[in-house]
């Protein structure tokens, strides 16, 4: 186990390429969620903006 | 036939829904495939015979930079579509992969650099991948810059779409030169993995990251059009029963 | 729309003419008055320029500028400076390049010139070349012209300098070019200074990687003609495709 995480002794490059990495496929896949919901949030507003100035 | 196929793809809320339900038959599989990935390349893979367990950042480098060109070249195709064909659609294409592909470059940069140290002994080189992916990185700044910096969302998409169409056509032009430059400035101290064919242990976790990375994007791309597909739909009667939904 | 009291009006009336009587005519003379409304811009936009010379000596200024802080932050050393004379008078010239595609463009921008070039009826790619190929004779013929000044303060010999100003002379057409595509697609942006730079440097890195190869082989007395055809090369590739992306790019901005 120990040997794993030493990565025959490249863990402290190993490791954070795969944090970067992972961490960058997190933030793309939170981001574009947020996105979404934001879009749709706003979608949501100007309609009723619409709805009101009828 | 195929005309309808096509016209279905220009029509907003057709791309929406069909988006939406396509979703998560990219994510799932996508998120299987870099599990397995993971596990094949830290754990299954043997240590490479020169560069030990340091060669494992190979199965997050590699898929990363093949995203960053791969979304590049959607990017550009999707915007040559929206600006030949004026497709709305096609433009929401190109917003969406923006972002993304910037991300993966500099996931590449990353660990690149982090790669380079053990294995030849610095952070950085000029080398013509390296460098070629660094100017890539500024190419995605620059369109998405441009995108920000117009306020019109329609003189926006076509603007960027110029730019990434006139990257693209660099891009090789760039490439070749860095190539070129650097063979003139470097000892042939090119990186090359073990010289024998890697055993398959090694080469499928590859492959699977490979395919997972490229599900992940259609799953992203798909989540992203659809909040770029939205913001150009500005009071289109279809919006409301999905935002009430 | 005003037309006839602004001073574009004033300063387009004598290619404005020319250009609205070109649209009239027929199909087979429609090249040659193309040809015509290009050079009427390109005299125009010299003429302008001279007007205000000491807009035109900006660029060359800052190229003396930028090139003077090298010995002062480097070495004062002639040999060292000589190793680095390549990078320096190609970045300097680069930047000197980016300088001047303000006024070039956005002058015209702002006063409506732009917009009577893409009504005129005259194919805009060839209004665009005009463009660019003022911009070029005005920034980068004389950057050429001025760089054997700047190589000898940096050490080089007096053999070197015919492939010096013959290297950054056929690279700063590609850069004008690349640079009036940047121009056209930020027009109307404000404080796009830096957009522009973003925009422009990565596209023209391999003028700058064949450039100062070409000058780096002078310097040594060694042949450069490789790196100077694939700059004349880069430089056919920008003349073909430029003045159309840049005519696009205008079009966008002006909707």
């Amino acid at each position: 186990m120990k040997a794993f995480f030493d990565m025959g002794g490249y863990a402290a490059f190993v490791w954070p390429a795969y944090a970067v990495t992972l961490a960058v496929i997190g933030l793309n896949i939170v981001s574009a969620r947020r996105a979404l919901a934001r879009a749709r949030e706003q979608a949501r507003r100007r309609l009723q903006i619409q709805g009101e100035a009828r | 036939m195929a005309w309808t196929w096509f016209h279905r793809l220009a029509s907003p809320p057709h791309v929406y829904a069909l988006a939406a339900r396509l979703t998560p038959w990219f994510a799932w599989p996508a998120a299987l495939c870099i599990a397995a990935g993971l596990w094949g390349g830290l754990v299954l893979a043997p240590p490479d015979y020169q560069q030990g367990d340091g060669f494992r950042i190979l199965y997050v480098h590699a898929p990363s930079a093949w995203m960053s060109l791969m979304v590049y070249m959607t990017m550009a195709i999707a915007a040559a579509i929206g600006l030949i064909w004026r497709m709305k659609v096609a433009h929401a294409v190109a917003a969406s992969c923006a972002p993304i592909g910037a991300s993966f470059t500099f996931a590449a940069l990353v660990t690149g650099a982090l790669w380079g140290e053990p294995m030849w002994g610095t952070y950085w080189e000029w080398d013509p991948r390296l460098t070629s992916e660094l100017v890539l990185l500024f190419l995605y700044l620059g369109y998405m810059g441009l995108r920000a910096g117009i306020e019109d969302p329609q003189r926006a998409d076509r603007a960027s779409a110029v730019l990434a169409i006139v990257g693209v056509v660099n891009v090789p032009i760039i490439h070749y030169s860095v190539t070129w430059w650097n063979s003139l400035h470097q000892a042939p101290s090119v990186m090359r993995l073990a010289k024998p064919a890697m055993p398959f242990v090694m080469v499928a976790p590859l492959l699977l990251m490979l395919l997972g990375f490229t599900l992940l994007f259609v799953a992203l791309l798909l989540t992203r059009l659809r909040s770029e597909v939205l913001a150009r739909e500005r009071s289109a009667s279809w919006i409301r029963e999905v935002v009430s939904a | 729309m005003s037309g006839l009291e602004s001073p574009a009006a004033r300063t387009l009336a004598p290619v404005a003419t020319p250009l609205v009587r070109g649209a009239s005519r027929a199909r087979t003379a429609r090249s040659a008055d193309a040809i015509e409304a290009a050079r009427l811009a390109l005299l125009r936009d010299l003429q302008l320029a001279f007007r205000k010379r000491s807009q035109l000596i900006q660029p060359l200024a800052f190229f003396a500028m930028v090139t003077l802080l090298f010995p002062l932050a480097v070495s004062p050393e002639l040999s060292r400076l000589r190793e680095l004379a390549p990078g320096v008078l190609w970045v300097g010239a680069l930047l000197a390049s980016l300088l001047a595609l303000e006024f070039l463009f956005r002058d015209d921008a702002c006063d409506g010139t732009l917009e009577q070039y893409a009504l005129s009826g005259q194919p805009l790619t060839a209004l665009m070349f005009a463009k660019t190929l003022a911009h070029w004779l005005l920034t980068g013929l004389p950057l050429a012209l001025m760089a054997p000044l700047v190589a000898l303060s940096l050490g080089v010999g007096p053999a070197a300098l015919p492939g010096i100003v013959a290297a950054i002379a056929v690279g700063s057409v590609t850069l004008s070019l690349i640079g009036s595509i940047g121009a056209s697609l930020t027009l109307g942006i404000k404080r796009s200074g830096a957009l522009l730079s973003l925009l422009t440097l990565p596209l023209s890195l391999p003028v700058l990687i064949f450039g100062a190869r070409a000058t780096q082989l002078a310097i040594h007395g060694a042949p450069y003609g490789a790196p100077l055809e694939l700059l004349g090369a880069l430089a056919m590739l920008g003349i073909t495709l430029a003045p159309l992306a840049a005519a696009a790019a205008v079009r966008i901005s002006l909707e």
